[in-house]
């Protein structure tokens, strides 16, 4: 029993690294980027590591396994919220599909430089984008 | 690597371990490609975690849970990394 089970979590730990990995290659902008790093590989990390665990069935080395996995699920999302902050500041530009940019959207709203009303300006910027596009 | 009998968890791990073999070649990639510094950062610290998820795949292939303290530690290293070089971004960006 615990035989197949670990070896099942190590193939879908592995599975979902690759993904994440996938994903990073090919998402248009970081922050998606960010987000397949960030959900997919710790997924696949505790995935592996609680392989471990069954498969060694020691206390040790599963209090190690476990403590590891605590680690990546409390850095992870801190780590990715800085590096997205970070890159925010710098200026990476955000994919031309994206809709929605509420940060920039509340710069706007401590000084408000465009006239008329928030639908209005997302409307003004997709068909900047659009025309950008052409 | 093998010990003569295989059982499916050893099969899995080597399997596991080829799988994140690739994930690690497609990140690098990332990491060459760029195109901005942050990109590179996202494809380093995921390096980080598929590393340690190598050494996990590599403890059940070989029976040797010692390989889960190098995995801690590169855990460790990797967050500090990445919280150094989001620092250092946000202060290259204030000083802009």
């Amino acid at each position: 029993m615990s035989e197949r089970l670990n070896a099942v979590l190590l193939v879908v730990g592995a599975l979902f690294m690759l993904l994440g990995a996938l994903g990073v290659l090919r998402l248009p902008d970081l922050f998606m980027r960010l987000q397949a790093a960030t959900k997919a590989s710790t997924l696949g990390a505790g995935c592996l590591l609680l392989g471990v665990a069954v498969h060694f069935q020691d206390l040790g080395v599963a209090t190690r396994a476990v403590l590891v996995i605590g680690f990546f699920f409390l850095t992870a999302p801190v780590g990715a919220h800085m590096i997205a902050r970070a890159a925010y500041a710098v200026g990476v530009p955000l994919w031309d599909g994206s809709l929605v940019d509420e940060l920039s959207e509340r710069k706007l709203a401590a000084n408000p430089a465009p006239a008329g009303s928030l639908p209005e300006w997302q409307s003004e910027q997709q068909a900047e984008e659009q025309a950008a596009d052409d | 690597m093998s010990h003569g009998t295989e059982s499916p968890a050893h099969v899995a791990a080597e399997l596991a371990m080829v799988m994140i073999a690739l994930a690690l070649f497609l990140s690098f990639i990332r990491l060459v490609r760029g195109p901005t510094l942050p990109d590179r950062v996202v494809a380093l610290d995921l390096i980080g975690v598929q590393a340690v998820g190598m050494l996990a795949a590599y403890a059940v292939a070989t029976d040797q849970p010692v390989l889960l303290d190098p995995a801690t530690v590169l855990g460790l290293v990797g967050f500090m990394g990445t919280v150094a070089f989001a620092k250092y971004l946000e202060r290259q960006a204030r000083d802009e």
